[in-house]
């Protein structure tokens, strides 16, 4: 009967490991409902991106408050997965502290450990109370309103409830140790949960145990439960950062890219030589490639990943000119839309038995709406923004093309100015053989 | 004030046996709009008094198809882009030089894969070369001790980080060069980028060309400096909205430069 627990636990570890590698399979199938787009190039400037960046948290700290809180749980998280390892190894073979053969070294990693739940417990404090009491602009803009708004507090409630039962577990564990209660030998050290501690005297041994005991559950099956809601929650960024900024791009920002359908048929037009009547090659796609995305299955696989990987802290929209300005554009909600609507086609792909079945809906206008699309200036600051590398631009700007080049839905004031570059080779009503006449104007 | 431009196209270089060591591409704007003209002129007062071989295309320049790119033509864009290759490389273009980010950026970054590779700089980084060649000596004159702010067009600056070369020419004016609180990475577009210079802009509560000329008159600057014709119009048209024409001008780099030399 003593490895009763020891099953459970096994049980619980394969479940919770289990859904969330399942959930894991199904993300990266609807990354791949993209376009391909070859991101392969530069291994070395791309492993110093995601070093630099995911890694090192370069871009986060460029707003200060939240940047050094941010690496605060950052890191708090990173580390004491570590201890989440001696969590299993415990829970698995019922040992208790399993790594505490390292004496000394054993006794800083459990002292550090505590010392960064203590500092994630005031960085999610802090973040809470900007999110909920100062209420800064950027948490409570109209895009972040139902699901996505209370996703961010439920992360932090998990956040504080894990750390708080780590704290808790120790206490008990240390208050244990002093009394020298039978299988808690001395061992890490505490200088957090010292404190609390205390709470524990005069509270009786098998008590304490208990506590010490559930702690440990209640912890271990929140972080399986945390695992598992990743999926579902803007935190997935926690582990899509790294791919997202390793496959960011490299050009510079303002390099958009040359569609390559377009400059075959403008080729052939170009070309004296082409024979207009000439019977398509043989080996030409059948379906002729769309122009722009109006769905995400016309995005490429990159931009699906930044859409996944955004956490929805908002930089983008709160530097965007159009934003700060009044209009509809926010980039944040380009990307959050992308996500949404990228899952509602997941999820019609899983009741329809792996195909896809038109749902008579798309990203634009049932997501995106063209008024959000023409507000936006370009002015890449959306990009230069995002802590992770992202960019909303190139979502906008492929729609655009859609919009124009599939609807002819330009406004008119551009359709205007296009007409003038065909005809005149500028973009007002000037004539190009007037071109040069600014030389002799007085 | 000096002698007649002179302004030699590459079709006359051509018949005189000529290569110019660098093409100055024009722009649209450059060559129409009446503000932005005179930049061009400030331009080439500069570089003729650099003894810069130099020619524009003249009427064989086109509209790089940037807007129409950013509207979403890409067939109006490749078109665009194809034509000016196809002239550029018959006259054997190795490097171009124009004071418009917009045909800057397109140009250098976009040309290359259609086949047009050409080394390109914007002017403020070309003035800066000339000035690091001793070719051109930069003196303060009426802007001794004015103080001066940069606005980064976004297509300079975030979109190909140039940032320096600027701000280096305003500085040996000896003026006070003074940075809005949001500058270089950080700037904000005067909000004629992504065609927005040709329709009218969507609801909101606000101009973004206003937004910015606000950042700007917080310096309290005597001058808004900018590299960009476009910038240019529309943060005019901010300090005619905020009825501060009479204190505060708005000029290109290359003016400032010119004016101070007295050309």
């Amino acid at each position: 009967m003593s490895y009763l627990d020891n099953i459970l636990f096994a049980i619980l570890l394969i479940l919770g490991g289990g859904y969330f590698a399942q959930n894991v399979k199904k993300l990266i199938r609807n990354i791949k409902l993209g376009h391909d787009v070859d991101r392969s190039d530069n291994p070395s400037e791309r492993w110093k991106n995601m070093a630099m960046i995911a890694l090192g948290q370069s871009k986060m700290v460029r707003r200060p408050v939240a940047g050094i809180l941010h690496i605060f749980v950052y890191i708090g998280f990173v580390i004491i997965n570590i201890e989440v390892l001696e969590i299993v190894i415990d829970g698995l073979f019922g040992t208790h502290r399993a790594f505490s053969f390292m004496g000394g070294f054993y006794d800083f990693l459990i002292g550090s450990f505590e010392i960064l739940a203590l500092l994630v417990l005031v960085a999610v404090i802090t973040f809470w109370t900007r999110r909920n009491i100062i209420k800064l602009k950027r948490f409570i803009h109209n895009d972040l309103t139902g699901w996505p708004k209370s996703d961010a507090n439920y992360i932090l409630y998990f956040e504080v409830v894990l750390m708080s039962l780590f704290l808790l577990m120790n206490a008990a564990d240390l208050h244990l140790q002093t009394i020298g209660a039978p299988g808690y030998e001395s061992a890490g050290a505490f200088p957090v949960s010292q404190f609390i501690a205390p709470i524990f005297n005069g509270t009786s041994e098998s008590l304490v145990h208990l506590i010490e005991k559930s702690a440990w559950w209640v912890h271990i099956c929140g972080i399986l439960v945390f695992l598992n809601y990743l999926y579902y929650s803007k935190h997935l960024h926690i582990l899509l950062a790294f791919p997202n900024t390793y496959f960011a791009n490299l050009k510079p920002q303002g390099q958009f890219d040359n569609l390559e359908s377009v400059t075959n048929e403008v080729k052939l037009m170009m070309d004296p030589n082409a024979d207009p009547f000439a019977a398509p090659a043989p080996d030409a796609d059948a379906t002729p490639a769309k122009f722009g995305a109006s769905d995400v299955q016309d995005l490429n696989w990159v931009q699906l990943l930044n859409a996944y990987t955004c956490t929805e802290c908002g930089r983008c929209t709160s530097s965007c000119p159009a934003n700060q300005t009044g209009k509809k554009l926010s980039p944040r909600k380009i990307m959050m839309d992308t996500r949404d609507r990228l899952e509602e086609v997941g999820k019609n792909i899983d009741a329809n038995k792996g195909v896809f079945v038109p749902d008579n809906k798309s990203l634009l206008n049932d997501y995106i709406t063209p008024e959000e699309l023409w507000a936006c200036t370009s002015c890449n600051a959306c990009v230069e923004e995002c802590p992770v590398n992202i960019s909303p631009l190139s979502i906008i700007m492929d729609m655009r093309r859609y919009l124009v080049m599939e609807q002819s839905a330009a406004p008119t004031e551009l359709n205007n100015m296009m007409t003038n570059i065909e005809n005149n080779g500028a973009p007002w009503q000037y004539n190009q053989m007037d071109r040069l006449n600014w030389k002799d104007e007085a | 004030m000096s002698a007649n431009l002179i302004v030699p196209t590459m079709a006359e270089m051509m018949a005189q046996g000529k290569q110019p060591d660098v093409l100055f591409w024009v722009g649209c704007s450059g060559s129409f709009d009446d503000r932005a003209k005179k930049i061009t002129k400030a331009f080439v007062k500069l570089l003729n008094h650099a003894n810069v071989s130099f020619a524009v295309l003249g009427t064989e320049e086109s509209c790089t198809g940037d807007p129409a790119k950013r509207a979403g033509n890409e067939f109006l864009f490749q078109m665009q882009a194809m034509t000016n290759i196809e002239v550029m490389n018959a006259y054997e273009i190795k490097k171009i030089v124009t004071a418009c980010p917009h045909c800057f950026n397109t140009i250098k970054n976009e040309y290359p894969e259609l086949g047009g590779k050409y080394e390109v700089v914007h002017h403020t980084e070309f003035l800066k070369s000339l000035l690091d060649e001793g070719k051109l000596t930069i003196e303060g004159g009426q802007y001794k001790g004015k103080k001066i702010t940069f606005h980064d067009p976004c297509y300079l600056g975030r979109a190909n980080n140039v940032y320096e070369a600027p701000r280096d020419l305003i500085t040996k004016l000896d003026a006070e060069l003074v940075e809005m609180k949001r500058s270089k990475k950080n700037g904000l577009c005067c909000g004629a980028g992504g065609a927005q210079m040709f329709k009218e802009p969507e609801k909101g509560n606000k101009d973004i060309n206003v937004e910015r000329t606000e950042d700007a008159l917080e310096t309290q600057p005597d001058i808004i400096a900018a590299g960009c014709p476009f910038c240019n119009t529309m943060l005019t048209d901010g300090i005619k909205f905020k009825e501060k024409e009479g204190s505060v001008k708005v000029m290109d780099v290359a003016e400032l430069i010119a004016n101070a030399q007295d050309l």
